[in-house]
């Protein structure tokens, strides 16, 4: 997205504006339900906790996920010692768990997270333009 | 070691090569919000080289190999934590943090608690992270430099480093450092890639770990020398012997003076400061207190309580620490909204995974060729010498000069960013206007005071004073994001007292450790890794406190929430910064252009 052409030298006049009173492409109704979200309505004080509600249950659930599965594992290597001791072609089992697999998983949750949230994302704005 | 003239080649072309992007770069940035922000207007994948540019520091790029050279399968989790914290950053803090129009932690603190003393306590613990980060970097680069020209005095290597970062960061601020740090991304990645393949082809070739007359990394023996080795003990070390051996000293050892042929019997041993070792090849290595002795053990996981405790500590403080480092949460702020903080955070744990599987493997082998380092504990240096370790001539020359030279770059953009994040709080606080003039002067001082103290505090190890800094950082702010954030009822007097308590604690245990270490080494591990206990007393103290003063819930505590968390399209987020900075003619020509790049 380089844009370098068009970019004018510091030293220049305010470019000239448009200016349009009304969009008539966007919906009223948005704008007074954005209104609305920003005048604090009992309605919409509701609405945003709700969704912040969604978004914070979403972010805790990934959250304990990782717990669960990479928190867990000093304690598996701690009270199964005989663990360490198993190979895998080659290749220790805990520097497999914790050299290799922690980063796919990682960046697993992260992608899965990133696709939740802005699904979430979505459906609020759905609803607040409907 | 003699003088590697490819190294020095290698960190001149980096020095310049940063230098150069930096001043390009720089010749654009005019405005305040150029400096401070880059002007909100940087892409995601840009972004994230630049954040995992900045994020690589002398602690992942030399630290990370060293720590695996040394304690094996318990190292492995600096680098999950790295990594994972970046995902408890992007489900807790990205995409709100944006959104809050923030532009420092600080004035996150004020926009959602509206307190000035806040603002005020928390610019002192951003100052304060940042020096405790900043230093360790600086006497690396000095430590660097002294291995690869011998006979540069210590102070030299920081020096070059401070005052290259400081033109930079003069030059163009944030705008300038973000393109510099993305180039030194890809440079650091190459910089591991490139010598863990050829080390690795070279290392099958010769037949493995028997071919060339090392330990196998599965055997229950001590490590052995697969050459003479000849070391100088530069601080005093207790080493404990499995395996007897003969070996040659000269100096302090074990209480009294010696020049000659020593026996070591099974046990520990003491050798002061100052004292030449010798080692004929094939003996078994000594090994500094603490690490384990012989391969079987470092290859399994710690299975003391201790080690237990120690391993959750680390992970806790790293995974919650990471979303409290001032340079870190600096480059969220020039993502140009919430979503995009989010989609940056996604390529950020992408390129911190491809990199790190790099420093493992070279710790892996460094353990096979250059077990002499476990002798003196300077375990940071493997990445710099394996490469000649295993093929002496051109070709490891060449090969250490590239690690070198990725070391540099680790130095400059970490320094880079600490210096860009300090110098941006510093010069809008305390009624400052963020001004490009305040900006420039905050980076002089964000730059040099933590070279005046890099060379006056003595050595100590990378990775403990910026595994400290993460605790600090987890302990201080990541309570008052993660409440802030998520919990509409905390107050400002109750995120300042768990900013207190918690980093009084850590401080605390900080001081605990530096005096046992000069009185005889007492402090248990704990002390080392205080975050397990820290960060659920700091988030206590919050919620406690919070609760006890629930009439000081700011006003407007339901509207700033909607504006975190609304989604980008419906057009909440405001800037705080437009409003205060640069003058009208500057906003005028922001308003409508675009970053160039």
């Amino acid at each position: 997205m380089t844009d370098g052409t068009t970019q004018p030298k510091p030293p220049r006049p305010p470019r000239r504006k448009r200016v349009v009173l009304a969009d008539s492409r966007a919906p009223v109704t948005v704008l007074r339900t954005v209104l609305e979200l920003e005048e604090q309505t009992s309605w919409a004080e509701e609405v945003v906790r709700g969704f912040i509600r969604t978004q914070f249950w979403t972010a805790v659930k990934l959250a304990l996920l990782v717990i669960g599965t990479l928190g867990a594992l000093p304690l598996v290597f701690f009270l199964a010692p005989g663990l360490s001791g198993v190979t895998v072609v080659g290749v220790p089992l805990p520097w497999i768990l914790l050299g290799i697999v922690p980063f796919p998983l990682l960046f697993g949750l992260a992608y899965w997270y990133n696709v939740l949230a802005e699904r979430h994302e979505r459906d609020f704005v759905d609803m607040v333009e409907k | 070691m003699e003088l590697n003239l490819w190294a020095v080649a290698g960190i001149v072309a980096v020095g310049l090569a940063t230098f150069t992007i930096g001043f390009r770069s720089a010749r654009q940035a005019s405005t305040t919000q150029d400096f401070l922000v880059a002007r909100r207007t940087v892409r995601s994948r840009r972004n994230a080289a630049a954040v995992s540019g900045e994020y690589l520091s002398a602690a992942s790029f030399l630290g990370v190999a060293g720590l695996v050279l040394k304690d094996g399968a318990d190292a492995l989790w600096y680098p999950i934590g790295f990594t994972a914290g970046y995902l408890a950053l992007m489900l807790f803090v990205a995409a709100p943090l944006r959104r809050s129009g923030a532009y420092s932690l600080p004035d996150f603190a004020e926009a959602r608690l509206g307190s000035r003393q806040l603002r005020g306590l928390s610019t002192v613990f951003v100052v304060f992270i940042g020096m405790l980060y900043l230093v360790p970097q600086l006497q690396g680069a000095g430590l660097t430099l002294s291995q690869i020209v011998p006979g540069v005095p210590l102070w030299a290597g920081a020096v070059v480093v401070a005052v290259l970062v400081m033109v930079n960061v003069l030059g163009g601020g944030m705008r300038a450092i973000t393109v510099v740090q993305a180039f030194q991304y890809w440079l650091k990645l190459f910089a591991l890639a490139a010598p863990t393949f050829v080390l690795c082809v070279l290392f099958l070739r010769d037949g493995g770990a028997g071919g060339v007359g090392g330990t196998g990394l599965a055997a229950p023996l001590p490590p052995r020398f697969t050459s003479a080795a000849e070391i100088d003990v530069s601080t005093d070390v207790v080493l404990q012997v499995r395996e007897a051996v003969l070996l040659w000293a000269d100096g302090a050892v074990d209480g009294g003076r010696t020049t000659g042929v020593v026996y070591w019997g099974p046990g520990e041993h003491t050798v002061l400061a100052g004292t030449r070792l010798r080692f004929a090849a094939d003996t078994a290595v000594p090994v500094v207190e603490g690490a384990p002795v012989d391969n079987a053990t470092w290859l399994r996981p710690g299975s003391g309580v201790g080690d237990l405790f120690t391993t959750y500590s680390l992970v806790f403080a790293t995974f919650l620490g990471t979303m409290g480092l001032p340079h870190v949460l600096t480059r969220f702020y020039t993502n140009p909204d919430g979503r995009a903080a989010r989609r940056t955070t996604l390529h950020v744990m992408m390129l911190l995974s491809l990199f790190y599987l790099f420093p493992i493997v070279l710790g892996a082998l460094a353990r096979i060729y250059t077990p002499e380092l476990l002798v003196t504990g300077g375990t940071d240096a493997a990445v710099l010498i394996l490469p000649l370790k295993v093929v002496p001539g051109t070709l490891g020359q060449v090969l250490g000069a590239v690690t070198a030279a990725g070391a540099f770059a680790a130095f400059l953009s970490t320094s880079s960013g600490l210096v860009v994040s300090v110098a941006g709080v510093l010069s809008t606080s305390n009624g400052g206007r963020g001004r490009v003039r305040d900006f420039r002067w905050a980076s002089v001082i964000a730059g040099s005071v933590p070279l005046g103290i890099a060379l006056v505090l003595p050595h100590g190890d990378v990775s403990i004073s910026v595994g400290l800094s993460f605790a600090l950082a987890a302990s201080t702010f990541c309570p008052v994001l993660l409440l802030g954030i998520w919990w509409p009822r905390i107050t400002w007097v109750g995120a300042a007292a768990g900013m207190c308590v918690g980093g009084g604690l850590v401080l605390l245990s900080l001081a605990i450790t530096t005096v046992s270490g000069f009185t005889g080494g007492w402090a248990p591990a704990f002390f080392q890794q205080p975050a397990l206990v820290t960060v659920p007393v700091a988030f206590l103290c919050v919620f406690l406190l919070s609760k006890a003063t629930a009439s000081k819930v700011p006003p407007e505590t339901n509207r700033i929430r909607m504006r975190m968390h609304a989604p980008d399209r419906l057009g909440f987020i405001r800037d705080r910064d437009t409003a205060r900075w640069g003058t009208a003619e500057e906003r005028s020509r922001l308003a409508n252009g675009r970053h160039r790049r």
